[in-house]
């Protein structure tokens, strides 16, 4: 891992923990930008972590740029040595894989995608190797996954499954990007898994939906009323359900009687290393228990 | 005077939004600053009209809409140069005037610039979510419903606060000229710069690039100058084969993306915050005001500053306010 920092602009320090991702380098971004927090720095006015980077916004006015670059510096080398344990929680997501929305929508792209004659699902699982869709759906939400950034739009969650790498899922981004995507599609691109918090565009492989809304720009939903659900750190698990469950759970969302199962775990990356199976079986139980 | 002064909206124009100075402290969870794309105009028109410089107003792109207010009010249009009319009777762009109950405030065609900002004496009063009443209109979050105004939308007004400057318009040379022939827009390079090689470092502040018809609140787009040959690499873990793929990353307002080395997008207020395309750069914050004035079509340069060039220019924005606030007192 080699840090990297840089100016965006006369407002933003942008620093790269790491070219690659890996959970080492999103602790020790999360683990940076917590430092920087609990500094108060004068003039820091967003702090915004990321997969395996980071960045500061800042007013020049009352920081002057070279002085923050080397506050910040100074951070690195205690968050190499930081504990990697957050308290966290584990967060449960009913998916509706191969639905009629998403594909309809990824039907009408078609052309835009790699394998315009099969689904997402289809050629997600034939390039990871899967023999089936349904041992493909198996591992997708075999395995939790782990918060990594929150962005692109309001709420929306970018997430990376908690498994060895050579079991990590890997898909290419549409050819073109899409103009569509239904509200709640649970998508991939490049490594990352992530919940669409609101329809718009998007290049994301499409592999099914929630019926759980994870952004609420009026906070109306109980368990929304901050209007966002996910920070980085939170821990998802998709489970699998079939349709009526899923009209079920709309129905109970749209009554404002739904809420999500959520329970309060630890999470250390070392224990994780040094044993994946164990560790996801543990924040299982949190859930299930 | 009823405590319901308002006006309703006739006809929408093009993208009509409620916007003040924005929304920061959110970013991290995927919401953007939003507010005005010019800030310089938005302060000059609520200072105009008596207003604290973050109250709410109008931002409206290319064509302006048609309201018609219930109450006596006093109004200031600044931004592109697009005449203000009432009841069809040409008023002073960059000036304070006042309309009457029942009159309607239209628009002529756009001379120059994008974007005009219409404040009203007390703001646009929609209820503020999470410390503004900035319209986020991807999100469907913040100003009126979340979304651009539509024929038929009663929108309330503020109590005023303070005197309006009437009659006398802001001097020319206090404004900012409006982008004509070719603009120039200062970058300075980072982030990804070392991704292309050096004779796409070099033409990529040779070329004449022109702003794309896809360019809005989010990001503004630019074709036309030679695409971006980049510096070969295994591209790491996680970040996609193309190789203007990044492992997904904070997006800077301003940050200057280059998806497949093709098309520069400049991120503006309503940004997208990250996403998995390399950024060559970004534009300075005295900048940014400029780029909400972009047509289409309309030719622009990028120049490259360090952060001393970045910080002056930004100084010299800060006077043009103190400018602005002599001649409100005086």
């Amino acid at each position: 891992m080699k840090t990297r920092y840089s100016f965006g602009g006369d407002e933003h320090i942008f620093v790269e923990v790491d070219e690659e991702m890996s959970l080492e380098a999103f602790f020790k971004s999360l683990s940076m930008t917590n430092a920087v927090r609990d500094s108060q720095i004068a003039g820091i006015t967003e702090i915004c972590p990321a997969n395996a980077s980071f960045q500061v916004k800042f007013d020049p006015d009352v920081i002057a740029p070279d002085d923050l670059m080397a506050e910040l510096k100074k951070f690195e080398a205690a968050a190499e040595n930081a504990e990697k344990t957050i308290d966290t929680r584990i967060i449960e997501m009913p998916v509706l894989y191969n639905d009629p929305w998403t594909h309809e929508t990824l039907m009408r792209f078609r052309e835009r995608h790699q394998d315009p004659t099969g689904t997402d699902l289809e050629y997600a699982a034939r390039i990871n190797g899967f023999e089936s869709v349904e041992a493909f759906v198996a591992a997708h939400c075999g395995a939790p996954w782990f918060v990594s950034m929150v962005g692109f739009v309001a709420g929306l969650p970018f997430t990376y499954q908690l498994v060895e790498r050579s079991r990590q899922i890997e898909v290419p981004k549409y050819l073109r990007p899409r103009t569509d995507t239904p509200r709640l599609t649970v998508g991939h691109g490049g490594c990352f898994g992530c919940v669409y918090s609101v329809r718009g565009a998007g290049g994301y492989q499409m592999f099914g939906v929630t019926p759980m809304p994870i952004y609420d720009p009026k906070g109306e939903q109980s368990y929304l009323k901050e209007l966002f659900l996910f920070r980085p750190g939170d821990i998802i698990r998709f489970k699998a359900i079939d349709r009526p469950t899923y009209d079920a759970t709309l129905a109970a969302v749209e009554a404002g009687r739904f809420t999500p199962k959520i329970a309060e775990v630890t999470f250390s990356l070392d224990a994780f290393n040094a044993d994946p199976e164990g560790c996801n079986a543990k924040l299982l139980e949190a859930l299930d228990g | 005077m009823a405590d319901t002064a308002s006006f309703e909206v006739v006809k929408p124009g093009l993208s009509t939004t409620v916007q003040d100075l924005g929304r920061p402290g959110f970013y991290h969870l995927g919401l953007p600053i939003s507010g005005a794309m010019d800030r310089f105009s938005l302060i000059a028109a609520n200072r105009l009209v008596g207003n604290p410089d973050g109250a709410a107003g109008l931002e409206a792109v290319f064509l302006g809409p048609v309201l018609r207010f219930s109450a006596d009010a006093t109004v200031a249009v600044t931004g592109a140069t697009m005449a203000p009319k009432l009841d069809g009777v040409e008023q002073p762009g960059w000036a304070a005037f006042k309309v009457a109950a029942g009159q309607e405030l239209s628009f002529g065609t756009l001379k120059a610039g994008a974007r005009i900002v219409i404040a009203v004496a007390g703001g646009i009063d929609v209820p503020e979510v999470k410390g503004s009443r900035s319209t986020y209109a991807l999100g469907g979050l913040g100003g009126f419903e979340g979304r651009a105004l539509k024929a038929g939308d009663v929108v309330k007004i503020g109590t005023p606060a303070g005197p309006a400057k009437l009659g006398v318009a802001v001097p020319e040379e206090i404004r900012r000229q409006a982008p004509a022939g070719g603009t120039v827009l200062r970058a300075m390079p980072g982030l990804y710069w070392h991704r292309i090689t050096e004779g796409s470092q070099r033409s990529f502040f040779e070329d004449t690039w022109k702003v794309a018809p896809e360019a809005d609140r989010i990001g503004y787009r630019f074709r036309g100058g030679r695409s971006l040959d980049f510096v070969p690499r295994e591209q790491p873990f996680g970040a996609g084969s193309d190789p203007s793929n990044i492992v997904d990353s904070c997006y800077p307002y301003g940050s200057i993306q280059v998806p497949g080395g093709t098309e520069p997008i400049v991120l503006h207020r309503d940004a997208v915050s990250g996403g998995g395309y390399f950024m060559v750069g970004t534009v300075i914050s005295a900048d940014m005001d400029l780029i909400g004035q972009l047509q289409p079509h309309q030719p622009v340069r990028f120049e490259a500053v360090d952060m001393d060039q970045a910080l002056a220019a930004r100084h010299a924005e800060k006077e043009r306010l103190d400018r602005l606030a002599a001649f409100i007192a005086g």
